[in-house]
């Protein structure tokens, strides 16, 4: 397999990680919802911490979207 | 499907306006598109807050506008940074609000008048990690500064027995030296992937008229459609991550101010 090709399947490969990291924002958003759904009253006051367990969950999937982007424009 | 392959890296391309260079002892000082654009953000946002210094007793529109701008920053300030925490509302305010407004002016569809592209300011590493590194370094001082030597008790929770202590020092080490990165990361890689989105798909609208034929224009409306669905995600993604990124120099200033 020559380099070009190595490079593009494995920046496809990497991409699979951002797929990933969607299902787990989604479960973040996803629980809160329960959650709110339950008691209403007290999801205002947890919003903080829902932003905060997005941030983590969607980080993850960026670093995977960073490695897709080294392979395709950094690696020679 | 002869039509020339688009770069979608080329819109970040930092170059000096006018394209006039200006050297100073061998650096290259030249005000370039990025500079310009935090130009526009600063005036823009300066605009913003002196049109709502008007101290009337039953506050104009703009001024209320003003107002729960600060008092959304007061109130993010108190509930996560608590007591002793309202000296850093300025910083979280300016910071808050200068990513914001860039990430916005990044978006904003200026570019049907010919030349007139907005430039990104937040989608490049550069700026992004001077910001995450000057909340960190933020959080160093005031940590160092209250606490002395002690604050290194911040890798050392509670509770936890000492024979895990060899296992949880340097993994709380670690994740604290972490944060600088991962606040400047989040925030350049959530902006460059939401612009290299719009580019691809503002790719395909051009291609697809250039093609022609039956699916061309077909090819180019769907895109279009998706460029307009993309950029109000994106409208909401530049808020959620400028709110995340002052949320979380927060609750850093928190560990630093109150050590847990």
């Amino acid at each position: 397999m020559d380099h070009t090709s190595a490079m593009y399947i494995g920046a496809g490969l990497a991409a699979i990680g951002v797929g990933l990291a969607a299902l787990g924002v989604g479960n973040v958003f996803g629980s809160f919802l329960e959650g709110a759904l339950r008691n209403p009253g007290a999801a205002d006051g947890q919003q903080g911490r829902l932003f905060i367990g997005f941030a983590a969950s969607e980080l993850l999937g960026l670093i995977a979207f960073v490695v897709a982007i080294l392979i395709l424009f950094v690696v020679k | 499907m002869s039509a020339g392959k688009i770069d979608p890296m080329e819109q970040f391309k930092v170059e000096p306006v006018l394209g006039r260079h200006l050297d100073l002892f061998g650096y290259d000082v030249s005000f370039t598109n990025s500079a310009l654009f935090m130009v526009v953000v600063f005036v823009l946002l300066a605009v913003f807050m002196a049109g709502g210094l008007k101290r009337q007793l039953v506050p104009g529109r703009w001024q209320v506008a003003a107002e729960d701008a600060v008092s959304f920053i007061d109130n993010m300030v108190s509930v996560n940074i608590g007591s002793g925490g309202k000296k850093f509302a300025p910083y979280i305010f300016s910071l808050f609000f200068f990513i914001l407004f860039a990430n916005l002016v990044g978006v904003l569809p200026l570019a049907i008048l010919p030349g007139l592209h907005t430039f990104a300011v937040t989608s490049h590493i550069t700026v992004t990690a001077v910001l995450a590194f000057l909340s960190f370094g933020i959080v160093l001082a005031v940590g160092f500064a209250t606490h002395g030597l002690k604050f290194f008790s911040l890798f050392v929770p509670h509770g936890a027995p000492a024979w895990l202590m060899p296992v949880i020092i340097p993994v709380e080490f670690v994740s604290f030296m972490v944060r600088p990165f991962s606040l400047g990361l989040r925030l350049f890689v959530a902006m460059t992937a939401g612009h290299i989105l719009l580019e691809v798909f503002g790719s395909f609208v051009v291609q697809g008229l250039n093609a022609g034929g039956a699916l061309g224009p077909v090819v180019s409306l769907l895109s279009f459609v998706m460029i307009v669905g993309v950029s109000a995600l994106e409208l909401l993604v530049c808020a959620i991550q400028a709110y995340v990124f002052a949320l979380l120099t927060s609750l850093y200033l928190h560990d630093a101010v109150h050590l847990h």
